[in-house]
């Protein structure tokens, strides 16, 4: 008796610690899983044993190759390029190459940390990042995609434990929202630094946060939309990708006529979401009216996420500006010297401040000088999923700065266009002065390498980055200004939230700078405004002075 | 002693007040889509401009109709008889208290001035109105895309000229027998005119 309500307390136990995976095998009682691991690429080899195809699979997706081939790119039509992570220019930490070890701790690897890394290791291939269910497995940020050893404080602040790897690997399950935000809400350093809509925030968030993610609401995870197939996640990343394919649509579901249609759950692939599942399934379409009718009709030109996401970063602030050109400054004291600790030179750190609190950082002398914001209204273009992208290597004229890195191909009279929400990020870059290309600087390495975060020398870490990654560098550098789209498409908001009519439709409207084809309330010619409104008040003046006239006669004739 | 005019019928009255009201929406909500002001919100503009315009189609359908079958649109042949003494009479001639140069009958409603006016507005004015707007809605769905501005600009310049009509048109009723017996004939039919009211002056 005493036995049966022992292990019926076990098997709950059991089961409220393995609730993602419940009904589907319990990794936990793998004896795989329970042998000593000492290393990471040894739980790998362990989860291959099972999973015998998983590593080869995910080893042709762009989350390990970090690139696509793409024969679609405008500009560059009919020619294969091969286009991504690797090798894309950002104005965020402007490249890979040559930064490796720091850069790929968000690679779904263990140890890219030069070129010499082999991408045809299956023991390489991280399953933990994406499948633990822990939180306890962590990434160094400066190891090349290793989680730490031992216990190992990163730069004097954040401690980093090396992972229990029986426990983590147990625990392993669909990817979480937070799975996939380990890497994808901290690009560009930090949480919310890069995308503008994909933030920590998202872990627990609101409906009103996200209307798909909220955990009051549908809950979904990222993989119910981008969904996989041999480990092939749907969805490319709008500003890294040149071609319109593979996309994750508000269609899938929403249909073309999403106003007035039921959400087609049927078309969605995803398994985790529960109730919300069962009640989308049993939901009627919203009732056709007119205005709904005519919201569909929007659907031709406008993509959803434009009236959908009317504001973003709605937590945490995002990057909007950064200047490189400004890094290195260092502490001096009134006589102009540098101030020392431990024997150290102690960099100029800057924070807006707000009631005393410090709100975001506006210099680094690491990285320069910064902008942030929150609630930001997007800027809106046509872009119609394609975008021309600059590589290390193309040349560009700097009379045209601010140089668009990811020009995004669309315009009003191209019927594949849509109007879309954008971040727009800015900032200042190197680049060489003769040869009119981008500069790759080696910004991370160990003391005595070069890297700029080490030596604070701009024409060392340019010569030493364009040397490793094979690009031609005159010697000569400057700093331009640049641009970079990034197309909005999370933290969507609920319908009473997006935006109405007005907001478009009116002359100072949200696209008041964007060339439309005659959109009402905004676009108009002002020669017939003023033409027609010396029309009316000719009329008005007429009869006014026609009135005037016939009182003045009646009066003459005695007001007859 | 005055006696009774009969000149517009029970069905011409009708529909003259209800387009009367239809352009006054379709002018309301038309130059708040056109985003010269925000009252009614642009939705509930959009709304009403299109439910006016499918009525006011529906309405002309009728009235070309009446017109057809009672062969009241032969009131509108352009005629050049008194063209000019009506002129001259609202140019100079109503300062002076001079007669009206033509008058009302059942037969000829209209004066050659007011003749001419109607047949632009009717075969002009409001078809380039009515087709640009339906041709607008077309648009973007089996018409493509490439004439929204020009079938927009049309569509605008036309309901300028509705508007300076619109205001002509109001002033001119004021310049009867009295100041309101036009418009008393338009919401009675009848128009009260003189014993001796000769009604084939004109003819």
């Amino acid at each position: 008796m005493a036995k049966g309500v022992v292990s019926t307390i076990a098997f709950f136990l059991l089961m409220a610690c393995v609730p993602a995976f419940a009904g589907m095998a319990d990794h936990s009682k793998f004896p795989e899983l329970q042998k000593k691991f000492s290393k990471p690429q040894e739980v790998t080899k362990a989860c291959l044993q099972c999973h015998t195809e998983a590593g080869k699979d995910i080893m042709k997706t762009s989350h390990w190759t970090w690139s696509r081939k793409t024969k679609n790119m405008p500009g560059k039509r009919g020619t294969i390029i091969e286009l991504g992570k690797k090798n894309v220019i950002n104005n965020f930490c402007i490249g890979v190459a040559s930064n490796e070890p720091r850069c790929t701790s968000c690679h779904i690897g263990y140890g890219w940390k030069d070129k010499k890394f082999e991408f045809n290791k299956e023991a390489n291939v991280d399953c933990l990042v994406c499948h633990e269910q822990t939180g306890t497995y962590k990434k160094f940020p400066t190891k090349a995609g290793l989680p730490a050893e031992k216990d190992t404080m990163f730069k004097g602040k954040t401690l980093f434990k090396a992972p229990d790897y029986n426990k983590v690997a147990q625990s392993v399950g669909t990817p979480t929202r937070k799975n996939c935000g380990t890497c994808h809400f901290y690009g560009g350093g930090a949480n919310a630094v890069k995308h503008g809509t994909l933030d920590k925030s998202l872990n627990n968030g609101s409906k009103a946060l996200d209307v798909h993610m909220g955990v009051d609401g549908a809950n979904m995870k990222c993989v119910d939309c981008h969904s996989a197939e041999k480990h092939d996640i749907k969805g490319q990343l709008y500003s890294v990708s040149a071609e319109d394919r593979d996309r994750v649509n508000c269609e899938t579901c929403h249909s073309e006529k999403p106003h007035t249609s039921k959400v087609f759950i049927e078309n969605h692939e995803g398994r985790a979401m529960g109730d919300y599942k069962t009640k989308l399934e049993e939901s009627k379409a919203p009732e056709a009216t007119k205005l709904h009718k005519m919201l569909d009709s929007h659907s031709k030109k406008i993509a959803c996420q434009t009236c959908h996401i009317p504001i973003y970063s709605k937590k945490h602030y995002t990057k909007t500006w950064w200047d490189w050109s400004t890094a290195g400054k260092f502490k001096k004291d009134v006589n102009g010297n540098f101030i020392k600790k431990n024997g150290k030179k102690v960099g100029v750190v800057k924070w807006k401040m707000k009631d005393g609190k410090k709100q975001y950082m506006t210099y680094h002398f690491m990285k320069g000088d910064f902008e942030y914001g929150k609630n930001l209204v997007p800027e809106y273009y046509w872009f119609n999923g394609n975008a021309n992208h600059l590589f290390f290597g193309s040349k560009f004229d700097p009379k045209d700065a601010p140089i668009e890195i990811n020009k995004i191909e669309g315009d009003y009279s191209d019927p594949k266009s849509k109007i879309w929400p954008m971040k727009v990020m800015k900032g200042r870059q190197i680049y060489d002065s003769v040869n009119n290309t981008f500069v790759q600087p080696k910004l991370f390495g160990k003391k005595g390498s070069g890297a700029f975060w080490k030596a604070y020398n701009w024409g060392k870490a340019a010569e030493l980055g364009m040397k490793y990654a094979g690009y031609e560098y005159s010697g000569k550098f400057d700093f331009i200004e640049t641009r970079m789209y990034w197309p909005l498409a999370h933290m969507v908001s609920s319908k009473e939230e997006s935006l109405k009519c007005i907001d478009c439709h009116s002359r100072n409207g949200r696209l008041a700078s964007l060339p439309t084809n005659w959109l009402p309330g905004k676009d108009r010619s002002l020669v017939l405004d003023i033409l027609g409104l010396l029309m009316v008040l000719g009329s008005l003046a007429g009869v006014s002075i026609h009135t005037v006239l016939r009182y003045l006669g009646n009066k003459k004739r005695g007001g007859e | 002693m005055t006696k009774k005019l009969y000149l517009y019928e029970q069905f011409e009255r009708f529909w003259h007040w209800s387009q009367a009201l239809l352009i006054f929406l379709l002018a309301f909500t038309g130059f708040e889509i056109h985003g010269c002001y925000s009252l009614i919100g642009f939705d509930n503009a959009v709304l009403i401009h299109d439910g006016a315009a499918y009525t006011l189609i529906a309405l002309i359908a009728f009235a070309i109709f009446w017109h057809i079958t009672t062969g009241e649109w032969k009131q509108y042949v352009p005629t050049t008889e008194k063209f000019v003494a009506q002129i001259q009479y609202y140019m100079s001639g109503i300062f002076k208290g001079d007669p009206h140069p033509t008058h009302k009958s059942r037969a000829r409603k209209f004066n050659p001035l007011q003749a001419v006016t109607y047949l632009a507005f009717k075969v002009l004015i409001i078809p380039l109105l009515l087709a640009s707007g339906v041709v607008y809605m077309l648009i973007g769905g089996p018409l493509g895309d490439t004439w929204r501005a020009p079938i927009g600009i049309i569509h605008t310049f036309g309901a300028f000229v509705v508007i300076a009509f619109v205001i002509v048109h109001v002033y001119m009723t004021t310049t009867g027998d009295t100041v309101f017996s036009n418009i008393k004939a338009m919401i009675f039919g009848y128009e009260e005119v003189p014993e001796d009211y000769d009604e084939d002056s004109s003819h």
